[in-house]
């Protein structure tokens, strides 16, 4: 596992999304109410870009023509055949067991931690003063 | 699990150059087709529009799950919906996935469901015309469906004529909700200039007749309507079976496009067994219902069946044939079929070949 910096906070505000591209892999950085999560970009069920999918919340119902919406924002949805994820842990609603998307760790950093390394950040300036995402790969 | 289900895909994919045989172009708006109408009908369009027989005239009478019933990611960034841009369409898929062949079929819009017939078979020809022009002439790894006016069996067989001998054309489109159950007489004109032709008529999914498309009514929902179309076909394949059309047209080819396969076997065991019952009432047919679908019916593999018990794919298309399966996948729609991704079991290099290019060559007569 590399670490990557990938972003700074304030550039993923909560709801938000950043896709990178580390070590050749595609990967959706998503913010879920301030608490960071990684998933890669591509579906489990025919690998269409799943992370440039719909955020929605999770419609659930105990009874025909009563609805709940939960959980906005912490689903996503595959921009072909529309199955949906759970952001925080990559499983698919209708099949947990067997469809699941990879998930990576995400941490939130100080830059004032990253400056020294050995973190990755080729591409990423890093100051002392923001907080980072960082991404374990 | 699903991972390892990835890589094994991975692995497999060869070079193979495969043949799709279902690709939805677009006109960029209604106003694309003006170029290719007489100014009678261009009139026509800009005056009254298109007008079919379902509700609403600027939408679909059940909305789709996604906005121009498309894949999220398939909007071209030049502008326009989804299947109107060929460099877009070249990047994202033929070239992408090497695709040696592959078959228009374009839905939108609908000739054959316009209320004036006059207009409707300007719009197939207009359509015919717009796809040399500006897909089969620039891009020949595109080949063309001849759209017809299926409700008018005259004009249709004019229009086939007009076309078939174009090498840009393959086969022949009819969307699968007609007027009256296909096998009935007024089509027979159209079957035998198909058969004359050589070419095989692609029923595909879709359509508008005005009828509500369940036999239990009109649906609620998207996923009702969305498996009605699975639904749709049966009946239409058991009118060709029962009408005569398969025993009278014995060289005609008909290629099943996006209503499913699953239901095929049963459909065949469902009708031998009324064969051996009822026959009396349909002398004409003289085989078991099942011997002219093995016969003459190809079906298309998208939307691609996913059993629970992934290898129960493989029982049912030994059922059906491993000769009469055909690849497509739908691009740029929502429930598009990837070539690589979509069968969840590994398919021998034999089955592979015919499955994605063979099967389809010796159908549409390719190369």
């Amino acid at each position: 596992m590399t670490r990557h910096v990938v972003a700074s906070v304030g550039e993923i505000p909560p709801g938000g999304r950043k896709l990178v591209s580390v070590g050749g892999r595609s990967i959706g950085v998503f913010n879920v109410g301030g608490a960071f999560y990684a998933l890669l970009n591509r579906c489990p069920h025919q690998g269409g870009s799943l992370c440039l999918g719909e955020r929605v919340g999770l419609v659930l119902s105990d009874e025909p023509g009563v609805y709940r919406y939960t959980r906005p924002g912490e689903m996503l949805r595959c921009p072909w055949h529309g199955w949906e994820f759970d952001i925080r842990t990559g499983q698919s609603w209708c099949d947990p067991r067997r469809t699941r998307v990879r998930t990576y760790p995400v941490s939130v950093e100080p830059g004032e931690a990253l400056v020294k390394g050995p973190y990755q950040a080729e591409t990423f300036p890093v100051t002392v003063e923001a907080d980072y995402v960082v991404l374990e790969v | 699990m699903s991972e390892q289900v990835l890589e094994r895909a991975r692995e497999s994919e060869t070079r193979l150059g495969i043949v799709d045989c279902d690709i939805h172009p677009m006109l960029r708006s209604e106003k694309a087709l003006l170029p290719y109408l007489s100014q009678r009908w261009r009139e026509e369009l800009t005056t009254n529009g298109l007008r079919t027989r379902n509700p609403f005239v600027a939408s679909f009478a059940v909305p789709k799950a996604t906005p121009a019933l498309s894949r999220r990611d398939s909007w071209p960034p030049s502008g326009g919906p989804p299947g109107s841009d060929l460099d877009f369409m070249r990047a994202q898929y033929l070239d992408a996935y090497g695709i040696e062949t592959g078959i228009l079929q374009v839905l939108i819009p609908s000739g054959k469901d316009q209320r004036n017939p006059g207009f409707g078979a300007a719009v197939c020809a207009a359509l015919n015309d717009w796809q040399v022009a500006e897909w089969t002439a620039p891009e020949p790894r595109l080949k063309a469906s001849i759209i017809i006016p299926a409700e008018d069996e005259e004009a249709s067989v004019a229009e086939i004529a007009r076309c078939a001998g174009r090498k840009d054309f393959v086969s022949i489109f009819i969307s699968a909700r007609t007027t009256e159950p296909l096998g009935r007489r007024r089509y027979w004109p159209i079957f035998a200039e198909a058969e004359r032709q050589g070419m095989p008529i692609g029923i595909h999914t879709g359509g508008s007749n005005g009828i509500a498309k369940t036999p239990s009514g009109w649906p609620s929902f998207y996923f009702e309507d969305h498996f009605g179309d699975a639904l749709a076909m049966q009946p239409l394949l058991t009118s060709l079976v029962l009408e005569g059309v398969f025993e009278t047209f014995p060289a005609l080819k008909v290629v099943m496009i996006e209503g499913g396969f699953g239901w095929a076997p049963a459909l065949g065991w469902r009708l031998d067994q009324h064969w051996a019952r009822m026959r009396r009432e349909v002398p004409h047919v003289k085989h078991p219902p099942s011997h002219y679908i093995r016969r003459q019916v190809w079906f298309a593999t998208q939307p691609i069946e996913e059993p629970a018990e992934r290898r129960d794919l493989r029982t049912l298309i030994d059922w059906i044939g491993w000769d009469r399966m055909v690849f497509a996948s739908d691009y740029p729609h929502w429930d598009m079929d990837d070539p690589r991704l979509a069968f969840k079991i590994a398919l021998g290099e034999a089955e592979t070949r015919a499955v994605f290019r063979d099967n389809a060559r010796a159908a549409y007569r390719l190369a």
